[in-house]
């Protein structure tokens, strides 16, 4: 199977991740030979096979769902590329 | 008196502990190292009037029952450090300053230790070579125009030109044991679920495991029963009995079945790689463990179904990076122009090219082909394993198909990138442990490293194995200072 422009396109739109024509290019012929490369598995029989889903052999933990105050408001802000007094400032979404 | 820089981790805990040596003369003679070293690319961010600091008051109130006294130590930047930058070596993360500390750093200074800085490695650990940082490519000590390999190579380089006495590294698919081959020096993967992943900057979460790069066995030994904790904070951290494993390393290996797979012999293998590989299992026999030749059939498919698991994962960890709450943004037209443009500027090459194989394979349509195809793989790789330690206790290979390449040698071809990887994936996808340990130079003069693969919790059984071989390889890792 081979991978298109129209399809690089496609997953650039779904990953949020914009890409000129000239790397749509690069992309095609890198992806192209990657999956080249991991299309190897076609020739293993795994109809029966169960998926590993997770490497880790213990069951998820509870714990108690109770409050935890950090008080790091501050800090999380600072970080903010675009901020309001409390709040994070994106373009605007409603017209 | 032997420079302080030569002395091992081992050697320094038990010369702070004796008073013969203070956290002051061992911080200082570190961090004046590292200011000679900007040549090598280690570090993207320095804390060294910190450390310097608290070196001092550590002086004043010392306390030795602390496993890592005083001692400085420089860790790679994908550990999350409260109050100081952590990129992850990328443009999107190179003003983040978490408000949280990493488990195993935490871990560290729990024991005494000191931060000297954050090293680099490949961006999101994405790498084979420290090519892709976005603070550009890391030097090897070992030789000029070298790679350290990646991804944790500013760790493997700032170790082995000894700006640090040990370091912490990342392993998702062979990050800390390829360029601990690289530069001559230990490297451990721990067994999935050893070592807390909280506040690491996640890559591949099923396969992600931080773990010690040292210059000995013993060290490594000591290093990892520091960083090894059960944490509750990561829904994957394994609660058991974590050993003392630096008191009971042991060189006798009398007895022990090691394996040897007969599918590590790829195509094309270099006669160096396999006269190395003799000589190693030459040595184990020499200190009487059995040699039984094994098959691991489905060792082929472990690389191609590595490329499916670790990019999906990376595709969905990385969502999180979209110019918001923070990190890098650019200015968009609207809120998804805005999403577009921060992800295209902020990732480089490489991550963008793994966030897009991950979309494309959990894309609808596509799932059963290649995901859940890799996760049956993934399986099949386990059940080798499985099979095979019924009969043996470890299984010897080499850690790399070559040694240390030069700077922009693979970088325009992905797949040839990827195939360092060969040896090293396979342990990640079974969750195994793993050790790589200096053994030998090729033609170059350049190392060559050799793995030892445990059972799940096994790491003793390995370290003592690798403490077996390290005595009688005696590597010598002569580095010269030419970077100064």
């Amino acid at each position: 199977m081979t991978i298109d422009l129209k399809t690089i396109k496609h997953i650039s739109k779904l990953s949020r991740i914009s890409v000129d024509d000239e790397k749509a290019k690069k992309l095609e012929a890198d992806l192209n030979s990657i999956f080249l490369f991991i299309e190897k598995l076609n020739e293993l029989e795994t109809k029966n096979v169960e998926p590993l889903t997770s490497i880790a052999e213990t069951t998820l933990q509870l714990r108690k769902d109770e409050i935890k105050t950090h008080n790091i408001r501050e800090q999380v802000l600072k970080n903010s590329p675009d901020k309001n007094k409390d709040f994070f400032v994106v373009p605007k979404v409603v017209e | 008196m032997t420079n302080i820089i030569d002395l091992t981790l081992v050697e320094l805990v038990n010369k702070i502990k004796k008073k013969e040596i203070s956290s002051k003369e061992i911080t200082k003679a570190y961090v004046d190292r590292c200011k000679k070293s900007k040549k090598l690319n280690t570090f993207i961010t320095d804390d060294f009037d910190n450390a310097l600091k608290k070196a001092d008051k550590f002086d004043k109130k010392p306390d030795f029952n602390k496993k890592l006294p005083g001692i400085p130590i420089a860790v790679k930047d994908l550990f999350c450090t409260k109050d100081l930058k952590t990129t992850a070596g990328s443009k999107i993360l190179s003003n983040f300053i978490p408000s949280y500390e990493s488990t195993v750093t935490q871990n560290l200074w729990n024991e005494g230790s000191i931060l000297l800085g954050k090293l680099n490695c490949d961006e999101f650990a994405m790498g084979s070579s420290n090519e892709t940082s976005f603070f550009g490519n890391v030097q090897s000590p070992i030789g000029k125009g070298l790679v350290p390999g990646g991804s944790s190579g500013g760790s493997a380089s700032a170790l082995s030109a000894k700006l640090t006495p040990v370091t912490v590294g990342t392993d998702t698919g062979g990050s800390i044991r390829q360029p601990a081959s690289f530069t001559g020096t230990v490297g451990l993967k721990p067994t999935y679920g050893s070592c807390s992943r909280y506040g690491i900057v996640a890559f591949a979460s099923s396969l992600d495991q931080a773990g010690p790069m040292t210059r000995n066995v013993k060290d490594c030994a000591l290093l990892f029963e520091v960083i090894s904790s059960y944490d509750n904070k990561d829904s994957t951290s394994v609660n058991f009995k974590r050993a003392n494993y630096s008191n009971k390393l042991n060189k006798s290996i009398k007895g022990k079945k090691i394996g040897i797979p007969k599918e590590y012999r790829a195509e094309g293998m270099s006669k160096e790689i396999d006269e190395l590989w003799q000589r190693g299992i030459n040595i184990v026999k020499e200190s009487g463990a059995e040699i039984l030749d094994i098959s691991l059939p489905n060792t082929k498919y472990a690389l191609p179904a590595y490329y499916i698991v670790a990019p999906a994962e990376a595709s969905s960890n990385l969502a999180r990076y979209d110019g918001v709450k923070y990190g890098f943004r650019s200015p968009g037209e609207n809120l998804i122009d805005m999403y577009e443009k921060t992800r295209s500027e902020g990732f480089g090459d490489e991550v963008k090219r793994r966030i897009m194989i991950g979309t494309y394979v959990l894309s609808s349509g596509y799932y059963d082909a290649y995901y859940l195809k890799a996760q049956k793989v993934r399986q099949l790789i386990k059940n080798d394993f499985d099979e095979v330690y019924k009969k043996v206790d470890a299984i010897l290979t080499p850690s790399t198909p070559t040694s240390a390449f030069t700077i922009g040698e693979k970088t325009n071809d992905p797949v040839s990138m990827y195939l360092n990887d060969i040896f090293t994936v396979p342990i990640n996808l079974a969750g195994l442990p793993a050790i790589s340990i200096p053994a030998g130079l090729d033609s170059k003069g350049y190392p060559l490293g050799l793995q030892i693969i445990g059972k799940a919790f096994d790491e003793q059984n390995i370290f003592n194995i690798a403490y077996s071989m390290e005595e009688k390889i005696n590597f010598k890792n002569e580095i010269k200072s030419w970077w100064m």
